[in-house]
Protein backbone atom coordinates (compact mmCIF):
# COMPACT_ATOMS: atom_id res chain seq x y z
CA UNK A 1 0.00 0.00 0.00
CA UNK A 2 1.16 3.52 -0.60
CA UNK A 3 0.74 6.56 1.54
CA UNK A 4 -1.87 8.82 0.01
CA UNK A 5 -2.69 12.33 1.15
CA UNK A 6 -6.04 12.40 2.89
CA UNK A 7 -7.46 14.90 0.41
CA UNK A 8 -7.07 12.48 -2.48
CA UNK A 9 -8.98 9.73 -0.71
CA UNK A 10 -12.26 11.53 -1.07
CA UNK A 11 -12.74 11.24 -4.80
CA UNK A 12 -15.65 8.83 -4.51
CA UNK A 13 -16.69 9.58 -0.95
CA UNK A 14 -17.47 5.89 -0.51
CA UNK A 15 -17.15 4.64 3.02
CA UNK A 16 -18.32 1.96 5.39
CA UNK A 17 -19.60 2.65 8.87
CA UNK A 18 -21.09 0.75 11.75
CA UNK A 19 -20.77 -0.42 15.32
CA UNK A 20 -17.80 -2.48 16.42
CA UNK A 21 -16.51 -3.71 19.76
CA UNK A 22 -13.16 -2.46 20.98
CA UNK A 23 -11.05 -2.97 24.07
CA UNK A 24 -11.46 0.05 26.32
CA UNK A 25 -10.09 1.03 29.69
CA UNK A 26 -9.04 -1.93 31.78
CA UNK A 27 -9.59 -4.25 28.84
CA UNK A 28 -13.36 -3.78 29.03
CA UNK A 29 -15.17 -4.53 25.81
CA UNK A 30 -17.13 -1.44 24.77
CA UNK A 31 -19.09 -0.39 21.73
CA UNK A 32 -17.68 2.08 19.24
CA UNK A 33 -18.81 3.56 15.94
CA UNK A 34 -16.21 3.09 13.20
CA UNK A 35 -16.26 4.77 9.77
CA UNK A 36 -13.65 4.06 7.10
CA UNK A 37 -13.10 5.31 3.57
CA UNK A 38 -13.04 2.69 0.86
CA UNK A 39 -9.70 1.53 -0.46
CA UNK A 40 -6.49 0.32 1.09
CA UNK A 41 -4.39 3.50 1.00
CA UNK A 42 -2.66 4.28 4.27
CA UNK A 43 -4.11 7.14 6.27
CA UNK A 44 -4.36 8.68 9.68
CA UNK A 45 -7.06 7.99 12.24
CA UNK A 46 -9.36 10.23 14.28
CA UNK A 47 -10.92 9.43 17.64
CA UNK A 48 -14.13 11.42 18.12
CA UNK A 49 -15.20 12.01 21.72
CA UNK A 50 -18.94 12.55 21.98
CA UNK A 51 -20.56 15.35 23.95
CA UNK A 52 -22.36 14.99 27.27
CA UNK A 53 -25.65 14.08 25.53
CA UNK A 54 -23.96 10.93 24.40
CA UNK A 55 -23.23 8.61 21.53
CA UNK A 56 -25.92 10.05 19.35
CA UNK A 57 -26.82 10.36 15.68
CA UNK A 58 -25.22 13.79 15.33
CA UNK A 59 -21.92 12.47 16.67
CA UNK A 60 -22.01 9.52 14.29
CA UNK A 61 -22.47 11.99 11.44
CA UNK A 62 -19.26 13.67 12.56
CA UNK A 63 -17.47 10.31 12.52
CA UNK A 64 -18.66 9.67 8.98
CA UNK A 65 -17.52 13.15 7.93
CA UNK A 66 -13.99 12.32 9.05
CA UNK A 67 -14.14 9.17 6.95
CA UNK A 68 -15.32 11.26 4.03
CA UNK A 69 -12.30 13.49 4.66
CA UNK A 70 -10.10 10.45 4.28
CA UNK A 71 -9.52 9.22 7.83
CA UNK A 72 -10.36 6.03 9.64
CA UNK A 73 -12.55 7.48 12.38
CA UNK A 74 -14.00 6.02 15.54
CA UNK A 75 -16.18 7.16 18.42
CA UNK A 76 -16.17 5.05 21.58
CA UNK A 77 -19.49 4.86 23.41
CA UNK A 78 -18.37 6.29 26.73
CA UNK A 79 -21.62 5.25 28.42
CA UNK A 80 -21.60 1.64 27.25
CA UNK A 81 -20.80 0.25 30.68
CA UNK A 82 -23.66 2.07 32.40
CA UNK A 83 -26.22 1.47 29.68
CA UNK A 84 -25.25 -1.15 27.11
CA UNK A 85 -27.57 -1.07 24.13
CA UNK A 86 -29.68 1.79 25.49
CA UNK A 87 -30.84 4.72 23.39
CA UNK A 88 -28.26 7.52 23.41
CA UNK A 89 -30.44 9.92 25.37
CA UNK A 90 -31.35 7.30 27.99
CA UNK A 91 -27.69 6.33 28.38
CA UNK A 92 -26.72 9.98 28.77
CA UNK A 93 -29.38 10.41 31.46
CA UNK A 94 -27.88 7.51 33.41
CA UNK A 95 -24.35 8.87 33.03
CA UNK A 96 -25.43 12.33 34.12
CA UNK A 97 -27.26 10.97 37.15
CA UNK A 98 -24.04 9.14 38.06
CA UNK A 99 -22.03 12.36 37.93
CA UNK A 100 -20.38 11.74 34.58
CA UNK A 101 -17.60 9.30 33.83
CA UNK A 102 -14.20 9.08 35.54
CA UNK A 103 -11.28 10.77 33.79
CA UNK A 104 -9.10 7.67 34.13
CA UNK A 105 -11.68 5.60 32.29
CA UNK A 106 -12.00 8.20 29.54
CA UNK A 107 -8.27 8.11 28.96
CA UNK A 108 -8.30 4.32 28.80
CA UNK A 109 -11.21 4.29 26.38
CA UNK A 110 -9.56 6.84 24.08
CA UNK A 111 -6.31 4.88 24.24
CA UNK A 112 -8.23 1.74 23.30
CA UNK A 113 -9.92 3.52 20.40
CA UNK A 114 -6.56 4.87 19.18
CA UNK A 115 -5.04 1.40 19.40
CA UNK A 116 -7.95 0.01 17.41
CA UNK A 117 -7.30 2.56 14.66
CA UNK A 118 -3.56 1.91 14.62
CA UNK A 119 -4.20 -1.83 14.27
CA UNK A 120 -6.17 -1.32 11.06
CA UNK A 121 -4.25 -2.40 7.95
CA UNK A 122 -4.74 1.08 6.49
CA UNK A 123 -3.20 2.92 9.45
CA UNK A 124 -0.17 5.15 8.94
CA UNK A 125 0.34 5.12 12.71
CA UNK A 126 -0.98 8.64 13.29
CA UNK A 127 -4.08 9.25 15.38
CA UNK A 128 -5.73 12.51 16.31
CA UNK A 129 -8.44 13.12 18.87
CA UNK A 130 -11.31 15.61 18.79
CA UNK A 131 -14.10 16.27 21.23
CA UNK A 132 -17.09 18.54 21.57
CA UNK A 133 -18.55 20.19 24.69
CA UNK A 134 -17.55 17.90 27.61
CA UNK A 135 -15.63 15.92 24.99
CA UNK A 136 -13.56 19.02 24.27
CA UNK A 137 -12.17 18.92 27.78
CA UNK A 138 -11.72 15.17 27.44
CA UNK A 139 -9.80 15.64 24.19
CA UNK A 140 -7.32 17.87 26.02
CA UNK A 141 -7.19 15.35 28.86
CA UNK A 142 -6.38 12.56 26.41
CA UNK A 143 -3.72 14.67 24.72
CA UNK A 144 -2.05 15.15 28.11
CA UNK A 145 -2.35 11.52 29.13
CA UNK A 146 -2.09 9.10 26.25
CA UNK A 147 -0.33 8.50 22.95
CA UNK A 148 -2.00 10.61 20.27
CA UNK A 149 -0.50 12.84 17.59
CA UNK A 150 -2.84 15.85 17.51
CA UNK A 151 -5.83 17.09 19.47
CA UNK A 152 -8.78 19.41 18.87
CA UNK A 153 -10.80 20.97 21.68
CA UNK A 154 -14.20 22.23 20.55
CA UNK A 155 -15.53 24.50 23.32
CA UNK A 156 -14.67 22.21 26.20
CA UNK A 157 -15.64 23.65 29.58
CA UNK A 158 -13.57 23.29 32.76
CA UNK A 159 -10.21 22.89 31.05
CA UNK A 160 -9.30 26.01 33.02
CA UNK A 161 -11.27 28.32 35.31
CA UNK A 162 -12.82 27.14 38.53
CA UNK A 163 -15.30 24.39 39.24
CA UNK A 164 -18.47 25.78 40.84
CA UNK A 165 -18.85 24.70 44.44
CA UNK A 166 -21.22 21.80 44.89
CA UNK A 167 -21.13 20.74 41.25
CA UNK A 168 -22.44 17.17 41.23
CA UNK A 169 -20.53 16.30 38.09
CA UNK A 170 -17.23 14.71 39.04
CA UNK A 171 -15.00 16.99 37.03
CA UNK A 172 -11.77 18.88 37.68
CA UNK A 173 -9.93 21.49 35.67
CA UNK A 174 -6.87 20.38 33.72
CA UNK A 175 -4.56 23.22 34.68
CA UNK A 176 -2.16 20.89 36.50
CA UNK A 177 -2.02 18.54 33.52
CA UNK A 178 -1.54 21.12 30.77
CA UNK A 179 2.29 21.20 31.12
CA UNK A 180 2.16 17.53 30.09
CA UNK A 181 0.34 18.23 26.81
CA UNK A 182 1.98 15.88 24.30
CA UNK A 183 0.58 17.07 21.00
CA UNK A 184 -0.24 20.15 18.99
CA UNK A 185 -3.64 21.43 20.11
CA UNK A 186 -6.27 23.28 18.09
CA UNK A 187 -8.93 25.06 20.12
CA UNK A 188 -12.21 26.27 18.59
CA UNK A 189 -14.44 28.48 20.69
CA UNK A 190 -17.35 30.93 20.54
CA UNK A 191 -16.93 34.48 21.77
CA UNK A 192 -20.42 34.33 23.24
CA UNK A 193 -19.87 31.09 25.15
CA UNK A 194 -19.71 31.22 28.92
CA UNK A 195 -18.55 27.61 29.46
CA UNK A 196 -15.76 28.07 28.51
CA UNK A 197 -15.77 31.85 28.79
CA UNK A 198 -13.34 33.96 26.76
CA UNK A 199 -11.45 34.57 30.02
CA UNK A 200 -11.06 30.81 30.53
CA UNK A 201 -9.86 30.43 26.96
CA UNK A 202 -7.35 33.23 27.59
CA UNK A 203 -6.15 31.37 30.68
CA UNK A 204 -5.68 28.22 28.60
CA UNK A 205 -3.75 30.21 25.99
CA UNK A 206 -1.50 31.74 28.64
CA UNK A 207 -0.72 28.45 30.39
CA UNK A 208 0.12 26.69 27.15
CA UNK A 209 2.28 29.60 25.98
CA UNK A 210 4.12 29.65 29.30
CA UNK A 211 4.87 25.96 28.83
CA UNK A 212 5.98 26.30 25.22
CA UNK A 213 3.12 24.22 23.82
CA UNK A 214 1.92 24.26 20.21
CA UNK A 215 -1.55 25.77 20.55
CA UNK A 216 -3.69 27.40 17.88
CA UNK A 217 -6.89 29.10 18.91
CA UNK A 218 -9.85 30.45 16.99
CA UNK A 219 -12.77 32.11 18.74
CA UNK A 220 -15.68 33.14 16.58
CA UNK A 221 -17.63 36.41 17.00
CA UNK A 222 -21.35 35.84 17.30
CA UNK A 223 -20.96 32.14 18.09
CA UNK A 224 -21.91 30.57 21.39
CA UNK A 225 -21.51 27.09 22.73
CA UNK A 226 -22.05 24.08 20.46
CA UNK A 227 -21.83 26.02 17.21
CA UNK A 228 -20.96 22.82 15.32
CA UNK A 229 -24.22 21.13 16.35
CA UNK A 230 -26.23 21.05 13.13
CA UNK A 231 -29.39 19.85 14.89
CA UNK A 232 -29.44 22.56 17.56
CA UNK A 233 -30.46 26.23 17.56
CA UNK A 234 -26.87 26.99 18.62
CA UNK A 235 -25.60 25.99 15.15
CA UNK A 236 -23.62 28.81 13.58
CA UNK A 237 -22.90 28.14 9.94
CA UNK A 238 -20.08 30.66 9.56
CA UNK A 239 -18.23 29.43 12.64
CA UNK A 240 -18.86 25.76 11.87
CA UNK A 241 -17.74 26.07 8.24
CA UNK A 242 -14.56 27.87 9.18
CA UNK A 243 -14.02 25.46 12.07
CA UNK A 244 -14.23 22.45 9.76
CA UNK A 245 -11.68 24.07 7.48
CA UNK A 246 -9.33 24.62 10.43
CA UNK A 247 -9.78 21.02 11.57
CA UNK A 248 -9.17 19.69 8.07
CA UNK A 249 -5.97 21.71 7.74
CA UNK A 250 -4.79 20.81 11.27
CA UNK A 251 -5.30 17.07 10.93
CA UNK A 252 -3.94 17.21 7.38
CA UNK A 253 -0.72 18.62 8.80
CA UNK A 254 -0.35 16.37 11.83
CA UNK A 255 -1.85 13.05 10.78
CA UNK A 256 0.13 12.52 7.62
CA UNK A 257 3.00 10.08 8.01
CA UNK A 258 6.53 11.46 7.62
CA UNK A 259 7.92 11.22 4.11
CA UNK A 260 4.54 10.99 2.43
CA UNK B 1 -23.47 26.82 27.79
CA UNK B 2 -23.24 23.56 29.66
CA UNK B 3 -24.15 24.30 33.24
CA UNK B 4 -23.51 20.70 34.24
CA UNK B 5 -25.53 21.47 37.36
CA UNK B 6 -27.57 18.45 38.25
CA UNK B 7 -29.97 18.05 41.15
CA UNK B 8 -30.94 14.55 42.18
CA UNK B 9 -33.52 13.26 44.61
CA UNK B 10 -35.65 10.24 45.29
CA UNK B 11 -39.37 10.19 44.56
CA UNK B 12 -42.22 7.79 45.10
CA UNK B 13 -44.82 7.66 42.37
CA UNK B 14 -45.60 6.37 38.93
CA UNK B 15 -45.05 7.56 35.40
CA UNK B 16 -46.36 6.45 32.06
CA UNK B 17 -43.36 5.67 29.98
CA UNK B 18 -41.98 3.92 26.93
CA UNK B 19 -44.50 1.65 25.25
CA UNK B 20 -47.37 3.35 27.04
CA UNK B 21 -46.99 1.33 30.22
CA UNK B 22 -46.99 2.67 33.74
CA UNK B 23 -44.04 2.05 36.02
CA UNK B 24 -42.98 2.97 39.51
CA UNK B 25 -40.44 5.81 39.56
CA UNK B 26 -37.89 6.08 42.32
CA UNK B 27 -35.48 8.77 41.16
CA UNK B 28 -35.70 12.27 39.73
CA UNK B 29 -32.87 14.22 38.08
CA UNK B 30 -33.26 17.92 37.34
CA UNK B 31 -30.78 19.98 35.36
CA UNK B 32 -30.57 23.01 33.08
CA UNK B 33 -28.67 22.23 29.93
CA UNK B 34 -28.97 21.50 26.25
CA UNK B 35 -32.11 19.54 25.41
CA UNK B 36 -32.20 16.47 23.22
CA UNK B 37 -35.42 17.37 21.45
CA UNK B 38 -36.83 20.78 22.41
CA UNK B 39 -35.91 23.57 20.00
CA UNK B 40 -34.32 25.81 22.57
CA UNK B 41 -30.65 26.28 23.29
CA UNK B 42 -31.12 25.38 26.94
CA UNK B 43 -33.99 23.87 28.85
CA UNK B 44 -34.89 22.76 32.33
CA UNK B 45 -34.75 19.01 32.02
CA UNK B 46 -36.42 16.52 34.30
CA UNK B 47 -35.86 12.78 34.20
CA UNK B 48 -38.17 10.55 36.19
CA UNK B 49 -36.48 7.19 36.31
CA UNK B 50 -36.49 3.73 37.77
CA UNK B 51 -32.82 2.70 37.57
CA UNK B 52 -33.65 -0.81 38.73
CA UNK B 53 -35.61 -1.32 35.51
CA UNK B 54 -32.80 -0.11 33.23
CA UNK B 55 -31.93 3.09 31.32
CA UNK B 56 -35.08 3.01 29.18
CA UNK B 57 -37.36 3.20 32.23
CA UNK B 58 -37.41 6.96 32.07
CA UNK B 59 -39.87 9.75 31.43
CA UNK B 60 -38.10 12.89 30.29
CA UNK B 61 -39.29 16.49 30.14
CA UNK B 62 -37.50 19.40 28.49
CA UNK B 63 -39.07 22.78 29.34
CA UNK B 64 -38.03 26.32 28.59
CA UNK B 65 -37.08 28.22 31.73
CA UNK B 66 -40.34 30.16 31.59
CA UNK B 67 -42.35 26.96 31.19
CA UNK B 68 -40.51 25.35 34.07
CA UNK B 69 -41.33 28.28 36.33
CA UNK B 70 -44.99 27.99 35.32
CA UNK B 71 -44.86 24.30 36.20
CA UNK B 72 -43.35 25.04 39.60
CA UNK B 73 -46.07 27.61 40.26
CA UNK B 74 -48.80 25.25 39.07
CA UNK B 75 -47.58 22.44 41.28
CA UNK B 76 -47.32 24.78 44.25
CA UNK B 77 -50.82 26.17 43.62
CA UNK B 78 -52.30 22.70 43.35
CA UNK B 79 -50.56 21.52 46.51
CA UNK B 80 -51.58 24.64 48.41
CA UNK B 81 -55.21 23.92 47.62
CA UNK B 82 -55.07 20.48 49.17
CA UNK B 83 -56.43 20.21 52.74
CA UNK B 84 -53.77 19.11 55.16
CA UNK B 85 -55.61 15.90 56.00
CA UNK B 86 -55.41 14.83 52.36
CA UNK B 87 -51.66 15.39 52.07
CA UNK B 88 -50.66 11.86 52.96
Amino acid sequence: MSETPASSLTATGALTAGSVKISGDGGDEIEAYLARPEGDARRGGVVVIHHLPGYDRATKEIVRRFAELGYDAICPNLYWREAPGAAADDAAAVARANGGIPDERLVGDVAGAAAHLRALPTSNGKVGVIGYCSGGRQSVLAACSTDVDAAVDCYGAFVTGTIPEGLPLKVTTLTDLLPQLRTPLLGLFGDDDSHPSPAEVDELTRILADNGKDFTKHSYPGAGHAFFAVDRPSYNAAAANDGWERITEFFGTHLTAAGS
Amino acid sequence: MCTYTTVKDTVDGSAKGPGGSWFHVTDVTVYFDHPVHAMAEHTLNIDFAAPDRGPAARVALELTADSARKLVAAIQEALDAVPLEMQV
